[in-house]
């Protein structure tokens, strides 16, 4: 168990590094995405398996495809920029990276020993029960920030189309 | 326990999103830095929860999550804007303010 964490503690680390260093922004955003896959495992080591399961559809789901998307309408998407994109140097890192960690998942399974496992439907019950009871207030604001959210995204968004389309 | 490393580890990951908000110029790698402090902030949330065996940790973690969606919504909104009027995504070109 100690051993996983520190393998997955320095995936994250060499990750993260490589994303403040690298000059290109899609490479950047895969070592992003590796970083937070090992950091959900941490999540799971910790015994957190709902914050785990969210960090992965959530972090490295949505909201790292809104950065590849961004990434995309930024850059023009010439053919040779597409082509170092896919050259072997970009994604060997990563591809390792992400292969420790499947190693990591992959001994998870087969020992076969779930510390965490047994009390993980109780402690689901628990967080339900604490974000609808006391957390309540928390939900309301987390609404309340989502919808300017969503406002001002749509805002932005429709006056850049608006004046491409103009000009 | 692994709740120590744990917070060792949200120090380090904070520490490195710190140095890149810092050093790099261009706004896009501002906000992934951004993340990653967010990143680092919600591991600490975890590993307390995860000491203390309460669930206040992962609340915390749902609530972070909710606050990254929403900033990154509007701010990529306002990188598009950006990139769009100035042309380059340099943090220092955008001096209109003379701050």
């Amino acid at each position: 168990m100690e051993t996983l964490f520190y393998i997955a503690a320095a995936v994250t680390i060499l990750a993260t590094l490589r994303v403040i260093t690298h000059v290109h922004a899609v490479h950047a955003l895969l070592y992003l995405v590796v970083a937070l896959i090992a950091l959900s495992l941490i999540f799971y080591l910790l015994g957190a398996q709902f914050a785990a399961a969210l960090e992965i559809i959530i972090y490295g789901g949505a909201i790292m495809v809104l950065f590849i998307f961004v990434v995309m309408l930024l850059g023009p998407l010439a053919v040779e920029q597409e082509r170092t994109w896919f050259s072997l140097s970009a994604w060997i890192g990563p591809s390792i990276l992400a292969l420790v960690l499947l190693g990591e998942v992959g001994y998870l399974i087969a020992s076969g020993d779930h510390p965490t496992m047994a009390v993980a439907e109780p402690r689901q019950k628990a967080i339900s029960i604490a974000l609808y009871g006391p957390y309540i207030i928390g939900v309301e604001l987390a609404s309340m920030l989502l919808l300017p959210g969503l406002i001002g995204a749509y805002h932005l968004g429709r006056r850049l189309s608006s004046e491409a389309r103009s000009c | 326990m692994l709740s120590t490393p744990a917070l060792v580890l949200a120090i380090i990951l904070f520490a490195l999103g710190l140095i890149g908000l810092l050093s790099r110029r261009n706004i896009l790698y501002m906000l992934l830095s951004l993340e990653i402090m967010l990143n680092a902030a919600a591991l600490a949330f975890i590993a307390g929860g995860a000491r203390w065996g309460q669930v206040d940790g992962e609340i915390m973690f749902l609530f972070i999550l909710t606050l990254a969606a929403a900033e990154v919504s509007v701010a990529l909104g306002i990188v598009l804007q950006l990139s769009h009027r100035f042309r380059t995504l340099d943090a220092d070109a955008f001096c209109e303010m003379r701050g």
